[in-house]
């Protein structure tokens, strides 16, 4: 196999659903099957290099070999003030500036996969197709982006882009009261990015600073590595008190400061993923967008939210994750109880996953707020395995809409014997939802439980009641709509085409993989353990 | 001080060439108008108007060359980037100005060019030629505000800009509502002449001189023995142009005045009269206040910088809030600009301090941006009022479908106005955001933020009529004028170029522009 360092792959990857996007343009508006061709083709292509780069990941730990970066915004400074400290230069530095490691990597592979069943799910898209698959391709873009960006602003970018996106996705496509769900959307979404927005310049404008010793530059930088290092560097100005520089030091952070900005992160993020109670504005998305929509929505969009938290929220500020730590995870707790009991009571198929999906986030922000090794693989797991498991229950979702018009549970049932297929698809989906032993459900709960053991007992303990309730609501519904009396309306219709097994196949072929074999994607995250995570860990424990 | 009267010298006209080239179109053109018969179209004389605009703008371009040679040694290029004063030092031609200039010249020719789209086929108003030709003297007082030296050319300029702009606005003469909207801005344009007036006697009164160069050093004097005057002599000046930029407790005049006019006038009035105002606020405050604030003992200054940024503050947050329940395009886009007045004004009112020292770059970034996406939205509010007849946003309705390209570059125009990316609006605000983070200004930041997401709420309200609904009224394409085609899509490209890559402008900002040499008038 050729050496992909050897290529810009990110770049290709990123790059390959915007020229699907100008292909989906060019072609006429009335060929929904030429241009639905189109959508598939150009996110099977980095579905496909995706595959490429994992399998070809382990070669180079760390994945620092696949960094690309290029300058995209150099912003002088005005020179006349620094100039009498023999300063040449002060600028602003944004870069242009990809990157994976073990933690964005399997995120990426997620990203592709999901998308691209999702370009077939959109089979039963009825109108507007030529915009659908041009926002649509749009949409890969900006998510690839969020977990390829290595600078702050360029992540800030791409995360407005998967929102004005995710706007028109919904606000055209969707169902009845789309423009609401719309619009709660924007509103929720776009105040966490403002939110997010503040955090990172508070960051670039203290820990961004740095002065390059080679050229005498004084430099703010959005560069994420930059800020990591800067942070942890005792000698950086933005550690440095201002009695340590003779009175006067305008970059110190001081520790306020540290908590008030992983505040604002986890406000900002905690919003996407959504922790309680911003979770409103999902539960309507959820439930009004297309089908197609919500699998990546449900499947990749909200574990933005948890990947901001991990990159920002824990990497850049450990300590302040130490001190709350206990917060996160009561936090974690109420989301997988609330979630689960909630769902329980629900009467629309759609509306059970939507509060499946809060409740199985409660269980990443349990296996982060661990704090540990095992605790932080369980999270990661469980983002990977919820993101495969949710997008196979809303494909079935679209599927089963598209035969019986409706997704209330009491209007539902015995569909068994008419959609043998998809019922079964549904049920193997409602086992690995429960956490299954052999699925993927199972090892992410396992591992974040078990990390929130060894250092939050009390609170692992009741998360457990949680686990047990998701056996109950998951099963309620499934065995809903699957077994009982069928309505005769549904005896005569059919069961899926090959065009909508073929994902389903796929998605429960990889949630099967991570569960038999979970090393898989452990192995790979295992790299990033050891090289970002660990010190910070044993760092961290040790004092 | 060389404020003795000096004679004007053929010297001198050639530095003032740029604006006395639009004077003198600008007297051609009156007669023109009369001399011509009824028959001709009056777009010949919107055309001419814009060749006057465009040879302006080459001169201002050329002087600016001149100022900076590239590939000369470093003291050459001083000497030669050194401000030119003239007539007694009551006139600068500088960097500073110059950039500015630029910016209004090429901002008047898009408005030109938009009401070569509009105005022509508008039948309330009834003197065509004069529309065009009136936009000349206007642009000729915010050059000159722009360039002032001292208050007396600052006055000038700044009643050149308001008087033409009294009767710009009310010539749709068979409209009621462009008759009271004229009425209301000659009042409250009137009360704010007279403030900046007063405010000026003030300043001149304590310091005893009308030159900006003056008040560097008088001032500092002046507080001691006269610390109540100085105040009273600023918050007047504030005021003053508060009314003129409309930012908020001073903008109720701007929703029902843009509602009034002449659509092309209203864009005017959006972004050259408020980047004049802003222009001359700029300069005042960094030849006078700007030496009593920081390290000085006395700190006026700093209360000065901090009141103008209360006024940001309250002018963000009021605008965003009360466009929520706006249902009229233009006042829309008022109290927009109400908010957009309290962006611009941030980085005025941040002072330039070690760490942070392109407040200027910031600003005339913000500037361009805030020309590109609002003469847009303008020129595409112009398109909807003839199609549908009225300029409600629910005229928006269904544009997707009926002018699919002119949707998508009012989309780029709304993101932009919005701070979305990838637009020249989003790092127009970062660089501010950054700008006022680095001097520690986290309560603005915060008031920024916040007020950029509430106006999510009717930005996004407008894309939601053009996108997501569809017309009840006609279905019908909508025909779109060439010229104004042309002014919606160079708008949408530029802003999009500027989004995608704001370095090269910034850097050359950076380049021509000092903060001695230019922007403190010594």
């Amino acid at each position: 196999m050729m050496d992909l360092t050897d290529l810009p792959i990110l770049s290709i990857i990123l790059a390959t659903p915007l020229i699907g996007l100008l292909v989906v343009l060019l072609l006429p508006k009335h060929r929904n099957r030429w241009l639905q061709a189109a959508a598939i083709i150009f996110t099977l292509i980095p579905l496909v290099l995706s595959l490429m780069l994992y399998a070809d990941y382990d070669r180079h730990q760390g994945g620092n070999a696949y960094e690309e970066t290029a300058n995209w915004v150099e912003v002088p400074l005005n020179k006349e003030t620094q100039a009498s400290n023999g300063v040449t230069s002060f600028t602003l530095s944004f870069q242009y500036d990809l990157g994976i490691d073990g933690l964005s990597l399997p995120l990426v592979v997620l990203t592709t996969l999901i998308t691209a069943m999702a370009a077939f799910a959109s089979v039963h898209v009825k109108k507007r197709w030529k915009a659908f698959y041009a926002w649509f391709l749009l949409l890969e873009t900006g998510v690839l982006g969020v977990f390829m960006a290595r600078d702050l602003f360029l992540f800030f970018v791409f995360f407005e882009i998967t929102l004005i996106a995710m706007y028109f996705l919904i606000g055209i496509w969707g169902y009845f009261n789309r423009e609401r769900a719309a619009n709660q959307f924007v509103i929720y979404n776009g105040l966490g990015s403002a939110i997010m927005l503040i955090a990172f310049i508070l960051l670039v404008s203290t820990a961004g600073f740095h002065i390059d010793q080679d050229t005498s530059t004084f430099i703010y930088s959005g560069s994420y590595a930059d800020i990591v290092r800067n942070l942890a560097d005792p000698s950086a100005w933005v550690n440095l008190a201002p009695d340590q520089t003779g009175g006067l030091n305008p970059f110190h952070m001081s520790d306020a400061m540290h908590t008030v900005i992983f505040l604002l992160l986890v406000v900002a993020f905690g919003i996407k993923l959504p922790i309680l109670p911003f979770h409103t504005w999902m539960l309507k998305v959820h439930n009004e967008a297309h089908p197609a929509i919500v699998m990546i929505h449900s499947g990749i969009l909200l574990k933005m939210g948890a990947y901001g938290l991990i990159r920002f929220g824990i990497v850049l500020f450990p300590e302040q994750a130490k001190d709350w730590a206990i917060v996160l995870a009561t936090l974690g707790l109420i989301n997988l109880l609330y979630g689960a009991l909630v769902a329980f009571r629900q009467t629309e198929l759609k509306l059970v996953l939507a509060y499946s999906s809060i409740s199985h986030m409660g269980i990443v922000l349990l296996g982060l707020a661990a704090f540990n090794e095992i605790g932080l693989q369980g999270a990661v797991f469980q983002l990977v395995s919820h993101g495969l498991i949710s997008a196979l229950m809303f494909l079935l979702v679209g599927s089963l809409y598209e035969r019986t018009r409706t997704t209330t549970l009491s209007e539902l049932g015995g569909l068994a014997r008419s959609m043998p297929f998809i019922s079964g698809i549904l049920l193997a989906g409602g086992l690995a939802s429960l956490g299954l032993p052999g699925m993927s459900g199972f090892v992410g709960e396992f591992m974040s439980l078990l990390g929130l053991f060894d250092s939050q007992p009390w609170i692992a303990g009741f998360a457990v009641i949680g686990v047990i309730l998701t056996a109950v609501y998951v099963l309620r519904a499934v065995l809903k709509t699957t077994f009982g009396p069928i309505d005769e309306r549904f005896l005569a219709v059919k069961d899926a085409r090959l065009i909508e097994a073929l994902p389903m196949i796929v998605l429960l072929a990889f949630i099967l993989l991570l569960g038999c074999y979970p090393s898989v994607l452990t192995d790979t995250f295992q790299y990033s353990v050891d090289g970002v995570f660990k010190p910070l860990f044993s760092l961290r424990m040790g004092g | 001080m060389s404020s003795t009267f000096a004679p004007m010298t053929w010297h001198d006209t050639l530095y003032l060439a740029p604006e006395l080239i639009l004077a003198a179109m600008f007297l051609i053109l009156i007669i023109t108008d009369l001399i011509l018969p009824q028959r001709v179209n009056r777009s010949l004389i919107g055309w001419l108007t814009l060749a006057g605009l465009l040879v302006s703008l080459g001169a201002v371009i050329w002087r600016m060359i001149d100022m900076n040679p590239s590939g000369v040694s470093a003291e050459e290029a001083a000497k030669a980037g050194q401000a030119i004063s003239l007539l007694g030092a009551s006139y600068r031609v500088d960097d500073y100005g110059n950039l500015l200039k630029i910016v209004f010249l090429i901002g008047t020719s898009l408005i030109v060019l938009m009401g070569l789209g509009s105005t022509q086929k508008d039948d309330a108003v009834t003197d065509k030629a004069e529309f065009y030709y009136l936009l000349l003297p206007a642009t000729a007082g915010a050059m000159i505000m722009a360039s002032s030296g001292n208050l007396v050319t600052l006055y000038i300029g700044l009643e050149l800009l308001s008087i033409t702009t009294y009767v710009l606005v009310g010539l749709r003469k068979r409209s009621s509502l462009s008759a009271e909207a004229a009425f209301k801005y000659v009042v409250t344009g009137g009360i704010a002449s007279a403030f900046v007036l007063f405010g000026m006697s003030y300043l001149y009164g304590v310091t005893g001189s009308v030159s900006l160069a003056d008040f560097g050093t008088a001032l500092p004097q002046a507080l001691t023995d006269y610390k109540a005057l100085v105040y009273v002599g600023f918050f007047f000046l504030i005021a003053g142009f508060g009314i003129k930029i409309a930012a908020a407790p001073f903008h109720a005049w701007a929703p029902d005045v843009y509602q009034g006019a002449p659509t092309p006038v209203s864009a005017f009035l959006a972004v050259i009269a408020k980047g004049a105002a802003l222009a001359a606020v700029f300069r005042l405050l960094y030849s006078s206040a700007f030496f009593v604030s920081g390290g000085s003992k006395d700190q006026a200054g700093d209360d000065v910088m901090f009141a103008l940024l209360v006024i940001a503050a309250v002018a963000m947050l009021v605008g965003t809030l009360s466009a929520l329940r706006q249902k009229q395009a233009k006042r829309l886009l008022a109290l927009s600009g109400v908010a957009n007045a309290g962006y611009l004004l941030v980085p005025i009112a941040v002072s330039v301090t070690i760490i942070h020292s392109n407040n200027f770059a910031e600003f005339a970034f913000y500037l361009v941006a805030y020309l590109l996406m609002n003469v847009g939205a303008f020129a595409v509010v112009t398109v909807i009022a003839r199609a549908t007849g009225h300029e409600e946003l629910r005229g928006f309705s269904g544009l997707y479908y009926r002018a699919p390209w002119t949707a998508v570059a009012m989309l780029v125009f709304i993101l932009s106005l919005s701070g979305l990316p990838v637009t020249a609006g989003f790092f127009g605000k970062l660089f501010i955001l950054l700008g006022a983070a680095s001097v520690k200004a986290y309560w603005l930041v915060a008031i920024m933020a916040v007020s950029t997401v509430i106006s999510y709420y009717f930005y996004f309200g407008i894309i939601r009529q053009m996108f997501l609904r569809s017309n009840d009224e006609a279905e019908t394409e909508i025909h779109v004028p060439a010229v104004t085609g042309l002014v919606i899509w160079i708008c949408a490209a530029a802003t999009v170029a500027l989004g995608v890559m704001p370095g090269p402008l910034m850097k050359w900002i950076d380049m021509v522009f000092t903060i001695q040499g230019d922007l403190f008038v010594r």
